[in-house]
């Protein structure tokens, strides 16, 4: 595949700039890292153009300048709204898949948990979330929860929707080798699952995010949420938006991680496949 | 006509019995599905022996509980009435001694190929190197030596089925249970499919109960073919099949094959049936 795109890629290109050229344009990251200089140039542009004062949105060389001063301490602050996303991620894979289990397991606890999950994501987290600062007080405990909440609904979607899709004749298949229950869930059913679970992960890491930074709005007094919730009360929007930047880095970061977790774990789904199909 | 040749087919049946062992008795066997709309009746009391070695095709119109009664044979699910008898044990779960093909090829795709193979091997708890060994040998019969460790996705339509037929025979039961297995894959494929299930069968000398929707197929493959009729299926009738072994293609075109074929059509057209 790289060999093929390379080629046109050459073919376009001049002899001296050609192996540059190539090797830039077709690495994975090159495409959106230019796409968002881009988006950069037409910030400032407008910015510039249409006299938007500083206080309703800074130029990109104002939130450089924000980096500058206060990086080493928005990149503190990072941290423990990293731990709390990392820690309600993990639990919502560690209670979602479970559930997704029973759930696509038995009709008797599909009939009973399914709707009232259905229900309970339909409760605007943010607005219970002060709830959970009364509950457990400031500090780490609320943003968990907060991520944990937002973040396991996608895992028990995805599951369910991956458990249940094994074919019937693989259920035949399963019977009639005389496989146990277990063997059926490790041979079978876990392995079937793994890419809609997956899925789901993805979608999952990227809402703990949102719940770890929505917990500290409420109930903290660190972390990349307590310092929006203080930079845009003071109407200092460069450190606003360079810890907006920070924040989408690190889901950023935590869906590529789960992306190469999957490449290890699912190198045989469709979506992962590179090799040439065999045909005789 | 078919009535006559009906009856001196049963009649050549019954002295082969006495010289061939019963491995497959079906007595009196009928299946009655419950759903919400009241009792739908998918297979009307059935009587069929089926030999040891013997080749045993089913041909009959869509939904005319062709694949309830292989499903019945597998003990994949219980009888309303009657009862089959395999090897002189009672079918009430799915008996050890046999394989299933169904349609699709229903392959692991995290698995290579011979890891597919060696499922009912891993599965069973049988001893693994023997089975290898075996697995590898069926490989080798089967056309896919050198695919061993590609992934299902990595092979065509008819490798995959080739694969699950080995699937099918990897444990060495005795019989082995195809539901239209080749009803998935194109002309030219199924032709070369049906020659190499033709070979394994030699080879193997397994007992092979086929279902499927293609009367040339069943002629070309079958010692007896069993033509059912439309739902709720019965046994129309049962033809022995007397062309000579191996059968080759071309033999298709040949005088007593296609009169063979073209009886076993007649009663299709005669319930006004066509499939």
């Amino acid at each position: 595949m790289p060999s093929s795109s390379r080629g046109e890629g050459s073919a376009r290109a001049s002899i001296g700039a050609r192996f540059i050229n190539s090797r830039l344009l077709n690495s994975p990251w090159v495409r959106p890292l230019a796409l968002l200089a881009l988006i950069v140039v037409g910030w400032d542009l407008t910015v510039r153009l249409f006299h938007i004062p500083a206080y309703l949105i800074p130029t990109p060389w104002d939130v450089i300048q924000a980096f500058r001063t206060e990086g080493d301490k928005l990149l503190m602050e990072a941290v423990p709204t990293t731990i709390a996303t990392v820690a309600g991620f993990l639990l919502s894979a560690a209670i979602g898949i479970p559930l997704a289990m029973l759930i696509a397991g038995s009709k008797t606890v599909e009939s009973y948990l399914y709707p009232l999950l259905v229900f309970s994501q339909s409760i605007p987290k943010v607005a219970i979330a002060p709830l959970f600062v009364v509950w457990f007080g400031f500090g780490m405990m609320p943003k968990v929860i907060a991520a944990f909440l937002l973040g396991v609904f996608p895992v028990i979607v995805a599951g369910v929707q991956g458990f249940k899709s094994v074919e019937g004749d693989m259920h035949d298949l399963a019977r009639a080798m005389k496989a146990t229950r277990l063997q059926t869930f490790a041979m079978i059913g876990l392995p079937h699952a793994m890419p809609a679970i997956f899925a789901g992960l993805k979608v999952s890491v990227t809402l703990a995010v949102v719940g770890a930074v929505v917990g500290e709005f409420v109930g903290a007094n660190s972390g990349i949420g307590y310092v929006l919730q203080r930079s845009i009360g003071n109407f200092e929007l460069p450190t606003m938006f360079a810890a907006l930047i920070i924040l989408a880095m690190i889901g950023v970061i935590l869906f590529w991680i789960v992306d190469l977790v999957e490449r290890f774990m699912v190198p045989w789904h469709a979506s992962q496949r590179h090799e040439v199909l065999v045909t005789t | 006509m078919s009535s006559t040749s009906l009856r001196i087919v049963r009649e050549e049946a019954r002295q082969e019995a006495s010289v061939r062992q019963r491995l497959i008795e079906i007595r009196g066997l009928s299946k009655t599905y419950r759903t919400r709309d009241g009792d739908v009746p998918s297979l009307r009391p059935i009587d069929l022996d089926i030999h040891d070695g013997e080749f045993v095709a089913v041909v009959g119109p869509s939904g005319c509980g062709k694949s309830t009664l292989l499903k019945l044979v597998a003990g994949l699910i219980p009888p309303s009435k009657g009862e089959i008898v395999i090897d002189g044990k009672r079918v009430v779960e799915p008996p050890d001694d046999v394989g299933i093909v169904f349609q699709s090829p229903v392959l692991l795709a995290w698995r290579s190929v011979l890891r597919n193979i060696m499922l009912p091997v891993e599965v069973r708890g049988l001893d693994r190197a023997s089975h290898l060994e075996r697995a590898k040998k069926l490989i080798a019969t089967a056309g896919l030596s050198g695919f061993e460790n590609k992934y299902p996705w990595q092979l065509s339509g008819g490798m995959q089925q080739r694969a699950s037929i080995c699937r099918a025979l990897v444990h060495d039961p005795k019989i082995v249970l195809m539901d239209e297995p080749f009803g998935a894959l194109d002309a030219m494929t199924r032709e070369r499919m049906n020659l190499e299930l033709q070979r394994i069968h030699f080879e193997t000398g397994k007992t092979i109960l086929l279902i499927t929707h293609s009367i040339p197929e069943a002629v070309f493959l079958a010692d007896r073919v069993v033509v059912m009729s439309e739902r709720p299926g019965s046994v129309a009738a049962i033809y022995d099949v007397d062309l000579p072994r191996p059968r080759r293609l071309e033999m298709m075109g040949d005088a007593a094959f296609a009169a063979l074929a073209r009886q076993i059509r007649g009663h299709f057209y005669a319930q006004g049936q066509l499939d």
